[in-house]
């Protein structure tokens, strides 16, 4: 069985934001309908998005990690969203997995996103129906497209490719290899979600130093006499030891 | 759109925008796009849009933003007939200044044919410190000039960059470098954006980082962690430098006694001290192998040391211990640093299997990298002694050996360039003459004290100063002064300023509350005192309400545009590129493109480049100019180097080609000509690649390009202000000035605002970034940008705060010496302790870009640029020069001391100063004040 | 969470319709058994069931305005099969008919039994419209209880309490309501109502207030750590993306004050238990049926404040997301 999902690699997500707009800028033309904004040049300017990036600091000064942390649906494996829907317009796609809203039928009661503990449902407050990320169901299989572009805007735009997308349940996917690899890992697993989205950890690369190193036989200051070699004259252990 | 200058798809329905995406054939981006790009849709229908030629309704105030809506051809006629008489008088009073555009070829021309001096791009406000600081150096830069080679390096050490105009690409390589294992260190007092997924964060004071690479240099000299090699062969460390105070040369190269210089702009018979005959000889002698240590005796007594001698001398004081004192990064850091880029430098060498030849004739059977990569910005450029600290880079890399290499930096066409380049400006007032071009450029690359551009006191003809005595190299000009100075007459007054791009009445401006006044400032005569501004702007932004005049431009998506070699060129390392934009979209109401703009007035005014001998008009439009024009008639070098010749089959250089577009058109816009692999490395000192580059009209000479560890460019100048030489002088009060900071060698001073600043009373360094989302001041117009960054925070280390007082949220104020601001704080843990920061330019003017007054952006936003002054009391004869770099003339940004304060209980939550609200401008389209939702073809739904 | 008003009001009428209904038939069932006096049909039963019928469409209509597409509300009952929600949709309009028609043969005054399941147990029609009723009842307060307590991150629901609670608020209410309804159409009844208000209420303190203990208690399972995936003791949101507010932080922030908190809670707690009792106490001994009624409007008032506090309480993991601008 297919699982769609992304893979976020926080070890080189810059935040951009990128995928954020790039998002609106797919869905609120698409199939999906429109995506509003409130005010859009007013105070206090809101609108429906289907991903945001958050930035949060780990640790204290001066040993600080900044995390950009990009958050849509996570297409959970067991998504309690979907069972809580009293009409059925939350449902999770068996041929894929993809977890989507049928906005002719959501009566806008927003039970479902109660019931998501990820935050990532939004009630699109002028079409009056919930929204979120449909894993770009209207590209990822669109048969019009290039092979190349049958993947969501946000991985197309992301510029750091810090979105991978495919099957995590293919065990040689992209995905599959980088979250085995690369210690992928599910948000909040405390609640049996199964996220099919996953997370790749910060990594550090260091170097490190042997002494030896920064002492070597071809030093250029030799060459200008300004490692001499000690006079044959000057004083040696070789003088006064004896055994 | 942006100076990243990425190719992007648009996707049309219905004739909208439904959908713009990278274009994944494109060189530069291949396929990504950043937020700003994929919010295009709402830019090119934003509220803020400007439609119709405005003219300031007569009686009203200037800056009340009272306009009345005329035609082109009014406009056109307004215009022609003030420019004409100003030409025929006196040029030098008009003044063109253009902001962040990518079209200084054209505008550049425009001026010039025009005759006057008066003209820059953003420059001077920007990088100019980058872009001289390594040019000077090594003959070409970062930022669009040449980059860090991420996919050999092995270390990559980012310098106080945020975002950085190749944008997109950096990101790529950062990626894939960190993906394969690179390791990747950031210097910068704030730990974001790129900085956070840096492998280490070396949190740095501001304006403090020449201490810090004179402090590795140090390191890396006292290990013996440099490429002798490379330094000997491809560097100047091994020339002889006249020491002899009592000689003629003193202090400078000396060269060979006797021998003629073939090309004497660019003398290159210098002299080493060979080891093995023990005496002088001709540099690259075969055979011979320089001291680089030493001190040495001519034949005529002259005492000589090789300039890296000398460099070891000056570094010597710069020790870890000093200069943990200064940048607050620890001795212990600093070493591990040093020897992290000698060791990686000197053990992960990379050997690719290409055989080249060097200037010199030696053949190389490999090229050799050595894998430390850097990348430097603002952060580095945006001081006052940005100048000397790029210096310090340059040598850096240089003693590392990675210049032109894998895995270091690596040249972009037309980069590397002679040093310095060729372009100059005149050398006096007399180059400007009425109804005549100017007689040079009007931004150049002064070799000599000979070279600038001053009157025979010595005082400047340039309005902002460039290249007169107290900014030699103001290589990009200092469009940071211009108002001020028109202001005050000082050099003297102007009649016309024409701002094209810029926002130059709020964050191209420091001191921007009083640059405002000075904006509508009238003199005793009731007269204004800058008498006729003309603004070309494509949005609602605070600079149009001031304008005379108002000419509404084309969007990026409405226009022809050329990133043309003739300017700044999307070049790749692998050889030169340069790309197109071709309208997808009709333009906006009257819109018209600034470069149909300019043609048209050089057509009407005569100028010879856009008129035939007899007067007629030579281009019907841009995309006509674009094909036909030739630098020089016959000369076969236009904007475009793509697809020449009659049918497109030559490329760089050859005649116009009727089709130049379509081909481009058909190739994604992009013309990419990639170099042999053999010409691609070593560019400086590579013979193949030089005389390629000869034969198409990069270069005039095929000289190597040596890297100026000891500049003898900063040497004349210095013995001018020492009265060697006998040439130019600078006048009296600026002696000491050119002599200090003239200084062959990189040498660390305290920024000059630092200097006269009591740090007691302003501790804290306040700086800004860009956000990666918005461009400067301009995307608050986008309802969906505007959702991410609404207003802004001052980021204060929490510890900082507290000693205030000050919580997280709390309203404060900060204050420098030059103004005040009243804002919100938020912790951070990821700032320096010493230093306080915000994203630039959230902070908008009430009422600007078609925002409701109330706005986020206006009331709860703030711009640091009110805390800046335009200029210091520095000069020594108690006037003020400009807050700039005395080499450059780049703008301080980053200089600027603060201290901060709770603001009191009863005090309103709004952020201070507070203008009165723009009005909107006839023609602007109506706002959607409740809701929108976008969608292509029908019409975007929402309320009023 | 942000507690809405529609829902507010749907859970505390519907809860004191239920309850109302339980009492009326609880006095037809005493009657029945003689325990009680027999009461007239068209002066008790069937007013006191259009009381209960009032406030169940009352509550029914305040539902709608939760709806951002009401006209599509009938959908709602399509799963009943996995949501809660669907299930409440389905047994309240069933309750509604069950006492509509209870009404209905009380206004009627079809009140000879009908049918005699057993030897000598004969049934009247609204005894066992009643019965099939109040085990609607009780499903809908099983379902809207459920509603709450099936959602697992909101710790502060996730609890048998929670529908217990329902239950018991929902009776008390209804009981004292009933108590006040029989002030004017029933005054004999009113001692033993007003008993059985304050037995509820009395119960419904006990475990409202180990629901409060109980929460007081919790440690919420989730954390930054786990929400971000980052393993480190101090970790701070700077930025959640976005700065003119979103859906995720209307409708999970209730906006107020600690202490605007801590205030609706002691005014429930007053409000909805002593008063009530007291004014019932009182009502009672000086046979005053506005006292009667104004325990019940102190009682209503404080169960709004309630359910307001109810979902104010409640934390929602997701704010673990959004908890600064910049
Ligand atoms: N999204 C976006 N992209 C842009 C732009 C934009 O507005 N938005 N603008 C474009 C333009 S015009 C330019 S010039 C480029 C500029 O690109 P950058 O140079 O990256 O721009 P800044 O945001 O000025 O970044 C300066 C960085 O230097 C750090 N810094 C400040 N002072 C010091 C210091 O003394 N030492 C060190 N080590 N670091 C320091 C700051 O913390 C900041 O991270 O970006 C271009 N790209
Ligand atoms: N405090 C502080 N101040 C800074 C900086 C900083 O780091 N800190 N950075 C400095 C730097 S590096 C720079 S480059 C400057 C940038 O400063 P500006 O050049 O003033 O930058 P923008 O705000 O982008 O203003 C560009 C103007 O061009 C207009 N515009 C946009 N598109 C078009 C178009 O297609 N045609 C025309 N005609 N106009 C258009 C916009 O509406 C806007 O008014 O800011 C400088 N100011
Ligand atoms: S992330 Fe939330 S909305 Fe998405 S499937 Fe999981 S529970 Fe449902
Ligand atoms: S808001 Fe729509 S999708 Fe969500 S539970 Fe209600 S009906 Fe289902
Ligand atoms: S997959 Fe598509 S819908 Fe989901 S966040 Fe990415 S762009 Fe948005
Ligand atoms: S586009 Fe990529 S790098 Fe940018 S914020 Fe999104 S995930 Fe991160
Ligand atoms: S970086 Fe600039 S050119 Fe590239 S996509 Fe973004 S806005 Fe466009
Ligand atoms: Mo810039």
């Amino acid at each position: 069985m297919t699982q769609l999902a992304l893979v976020i690699d926080l070890n080189v997500c810059v935040g951009c934001q990128a995928c954020v707009t790039s998002c609106k800028e797919w869905n609120t033309s698409g199939i999906a309908g429109y995506l509003s904004d409130d005010r859009p040049y007013d105070a206090d300017p809101t609108g429906t998005f289907f991903n945001r990036v958050q930035t949060f600091e780990v640790g204290e000064y001066p040993n600080t990690q900044t995390v950009h942390f990009p958050k849509s649906c996570l297409h959970c494996e067991d998504p309690p969203c979907v069972p809580v829907c009293p009409t059925g317009a939350s449902y999770k796609r068996v041929e894929d997995g993809i977890v989507l809203v049928d906005y002719d039928k959501c009566i806008g009661c927003k039970y479902c996103s109660w019931a998501c503990p990820y935050g990532v449902r939004e009630v699109d407050e002028h079409q009056k129906v919930m929204k979120k990320c449909t894993l770009c169901v209207d590209r990822i299989h669109d048969r019009s497209l290039p092979r190349a572009e049958r993947r969501p805007a946000c991985v197309m735009a992301c510029p750091t490719n810090a979105r991978l997308f495919g099957d995590v349940h293919d065990p040689d996917s992209e995905v599959s290899v980088a979250i085995r690899e690369r210690g992928g890992y599910q948000l909040m697993p405390e609640w049996g979600t199964h996220p099919a989205n996953h997370y790749l950890p910060r990594r550090r690369t260091q170097i490190t130093i042997q002494p030896e190193e920064l002492v070597r036989a071809d030093n250029p200051l030799k060459v200008d006499g300004k490692l001499p070699k000690p006079a044959l004259k000057e004083p040696a252990l070789d003088d006064v030891t004896s055994w | 759109m942006c100076a990243c200058r990425c190719g992007i798809r648009v996707h049309l329905v219905d004739g909208q925008v439904r959908y713009i995406d990278g274009n994944p054939n494109h060189p530069l981006n291949r396929g990504v796009i950043c937020a700003k790009g994929s919010s295009g849709i709402m830019k090119q229908y934003s509220p803020a849009r400007l439609t119709r030629p405005l003219l300031r309704k007569s009686g009203a105030e200037r800056g009340a933003g009272e306009f009345e809506e005329i035609s082109w051809e009014r406009a056109f006629e307004l215009l022609a007939e003030r420019l004409a008489r100003i030409r025929a008088a006196d040029p030098k009073k008009f003044a063109l200044f253009t902001g962040r555009d990518q079209m200084q070829a054209l505008t550049g021309l425009f001026a010039r044919q025009f005759g006057t001096p008066n003209y820059a791009a953003h420059g001077g406000f920007c990088s100019v410190n980058m872009a001289a600081g390594m040019i000077y150096t090594i003959g070409g830069s970062f930022w669009e000039f040449g980059g860090p080679d991420l996919d050999r390096a092995k270390l990559f050490v980012m310098i106080g960059t945020a975002e950085d105009h190749h944008s997109n690409p950096l990101k790529i390589a950062i990626s894939k470098f960190k993906r394969r294992g690179g390791r990747f260190v950031s210097i910068n007092p704030v730990r974001t954006g790129y900085s956070a997924v840096a492998d280490e964060w070396v949190p740095i004071r501001p304006g403090t980082d020449g201490a810090l690479l004179l402090a590795i240099l140090h390191e890396l000299v006292a290990a013996g962690l440099y490429d002798r090699e490379f330094l000997v062969r491809y560097t100047n460390a091994g020339q002889l430098v006249n020491v002899d105070e009592a000689s003629d040369g003193f202090g400078l190269l000396v060269s060979e006694p006797g021998k003629a210089e073939p090309v004497p702009e660019y003398p290159r018979n210098m002299l080493w001290w060979d080891r093995h005959s023990n005496g002088p000889v001709p540099t690259h002698q075969e055979g011979a192998d320089p001291y680089l240590f030493g001190e040495f005796a001519l034949g005529d007594g002259a005492r000589v040391k090789p300039a890296f001698q000398l460099l070891e001398e000056r570094l010597r004081q710069y020790t870890a211990e000093w200069a943990e004192g200064i940048t607050g990064v620890p001795a212990a850091t600093i070493r591990r640093l040093a020897h992290e880029m000698g060791i990686t430098a000197r053990d992960e060498r990379i050997e690719l299997p290409i055989p080249w030849t060097d200037c010199w004739g030696r053949e190389h059977e490999t090229v050799t990298g050595n894998p430390v990569a850097f990348h430097a910005m603002r952060g580095l450029a945006a001081h006052s002694n940005g100048f000397q600290t790029i210096r310090a880079l340059a040598i850096l890399m240089s003693l590392l050996g990675t210049i032109d290499r894998p895995g270091g930096f690596r040249h972009k066409a037309p980069f590397p360039r002679a040093i310095p380049p060729a372009a100059k400006t005149p050398r006096g007032p007399e180059g400007v003459r009425p109804d005549a071009p100017l007689a040079g450029l009007a931004l150049g690359w002064p070799a000599s004290p000979e070279d600038l551009f001053v009157d025979a006191d010595g005082g400047p003809v340039r309005i902002d100063k460039a290249f007169s005595w107290e900014y030699p190299l103001a290589v990009h000009g200092l469009m940071h002064n211009v108002i001020t100075n028109a202001w005050r007459g000082d050099p003297y007054r102007i009649d016309t300023l024409l701002v094209f791009m810029a926002n130059m009445a709020w964050n191209s401006t420091m001191n921007t509350v009083e640059v405002r006044k000075m904006l509508n400032d009238r003199d005793e005569d009731g007269e204004y005192r800058i008498p006729f501004l003309v603004v070309c702007d494509a949005f609602h932004s605070e600079m149009s309400a001031f304008a005379d005049l108002l000419l509404p431009d084309t969007t990026y998506l409405e226009r022809h545009d050329v990133m043309s070699m003739l300017d700044r060129p999307i070049s790749e390392f692998d050889g030169p590129v340069d790309a197109v934009r071709i309208p997808v979209v009709p333009p906006t109401g009257e819109c018209k493109p600034f470069q149909d703009v300019l043609i048209e007035l050089g057509s009407r005014l005569k100028l010879p480049a856009f008129t035939h001998p007899d007067g007629s008009r030579r281009y019907r439009d841009y995309p006509d100019f674009i094909v036909n024009f030739e630098t020089e008639p016959g000369s076969g070098i236009g904007f475009l180097a793509g697809w020449r010749g009659k049918g497109g089959e030559k490329y760089m250089k050859g005649e116009p080609n009727p089709r130049q577009w379509e081909m481009y058109a058909q190739n994604d816009c992009v013309f990419h000509h990639r170099l042999p692999p053999s010409y691609q490395y070593m560019r400086n000192w590579n013979r193949g690649y030089m005389e390629w580059a000869q034969r198409v009209r990069i270069r005039r000479y095929s000289d190597p390009v040596l890297v100026q560890i000891y500049s003898d460019v900063l040497a004349r100048f210095r013995r001018a202000a020492t009265g060697r030489g006998g040439g130019r002088r600078p006048p009296a009060h600026l002696r000491d000035r050119v002599a200090t900071y003239f200084d062959p060698l990189p040498f660390y001073y305290a920024p000059l605002e630092v200097q006269v600043t009591d740090t007691r009373n302003y501790p804290l360094a306040a700086i800004t970034q860009r956000p990666m989302a918005m461009y400067h001041s301009w995307d608050s117009q986008n309802a969906w940008l505007r959702q991410i960054h609404a207003h802004n925070y001052l980021f204060v280390n929490p510890r900082t705060a507290r000693l205030q007082g000050i919580e997280d949220g709390d309203w404060i104020w900060v204050e420098s010496q030059w103004g005040r601001v009243r804002c919100m704080c938020r912790h951070s843990e990821a700032v320096e302790a010493g230093t306080v920061w915000t994203w630039n330019a959230i902070g908008k003017a009430a009422g600007a870009w078609a925002l409701a007054p109330d706005a986020n952006e206006s009331r709860k936003g703030f711009l640091l640029n009110h805390l800046i002054t335009e200029e210091l009391p520095i000069a020594s004869d108690g006037g003020r020069l400009s807050n700039s770099d005395p080499v450059t003339g780049q703008a301080g940004w980053y200089d600027v001391r603060v201290r901060i304060a709770k603001a009191a209980p009863g005090e309103p939550h709004e952020t201070w100063p507070q203008f009165a609200p723009m009005r909107t401008f006839p023609g602007m389209a109506t706002v959607r004040r409740l809701w929108q939702a976008y969608v292509a073809g029908g019409d975007a739904k929402g309320g009023p | 969470m942000h507690p809405a008003f529609s829902v507010i009001f749907l859970t505390t009428l519907i809860g004191a319709g239920q309850g109302l209904f339980l009492a009326l038939y609880t006095v037809e069932l005493y009657s029945l058994f003689d325990l009680l006096p027999e009461q007239e049909s068209r002066t008790f039963y069937a007013p006191g069931a259009a009381i209960a019928l009032g406030l169940l469409a009352l509550g029914l209509l305040a539902s709608f305005f939760h709806l951002g597409r009401p006209e599509r509300g009938w959908r709602a009952a399509a799963r009943w099969r996995t949501s809660w929600l669907s299930r409440e949709v389905i047994v309240l309009p069933a309750f509604m008919a069950a006492v509509a028609a209870y009404w209905l043969v009380h206004w009627a005054g079809w009140r000879e039994p009908r049918f005699a399941p057993a030897a000598g147990l004969e049934v009247t029609p609204s005894a066992a419209i009643g019965a099939a009723a109040t085990v609607l009842a009780f499903a809908l307060y099983l379902c809207t209880g459920m509603i709450y307590a099936c959602i697992r991150f909101l710790q502060e629901w996730a609890s048998p309490l929670t529908v217990i609670n329902y239950l018991l608020l929902g009776g008390a209410s209804g009981f004292t309501l009933a108590t006040a309804f029989a002030g004017y159409s029933a005054p004999a009844l009113v001692p033993f109502l007003g008993g059985w208000a304050a037995v509820l209420t009395g119960i419904a303190l006990v475990t409202r207030a180990a629901s409060l203990v109980r929460n007081a208690r919790l440690r919420p399972k989730s954390t930054l750590q786990t929400a971000i995936g980052v393993k480190h003791p101090r970790i701070v949101q700077t930025a959640q993306g976005f700065m003119g507010g979103s859906f995720n932080t209307r409708e999970f922030f209730h906006g107020r004050t600690r202490a605007f908190v801590r205030a609706i809670k002691w005014t429930f707690l007053v409000l909805v238990f002593p008063v009530p009792v007291a004014l019932l106490g009182a009502g009672i001994a000086a046979g005053s049926a506005a006292l009667l009624a104004l325990a019940f409007a102190a009682q209503y008032v404080g169960l709004l404040a309630e359910r307001w506090f109810f979902f104010a309480q409640a934390n929602h993991p997701q704010n673990l997301y959004y908890q600064a601008i910049a």
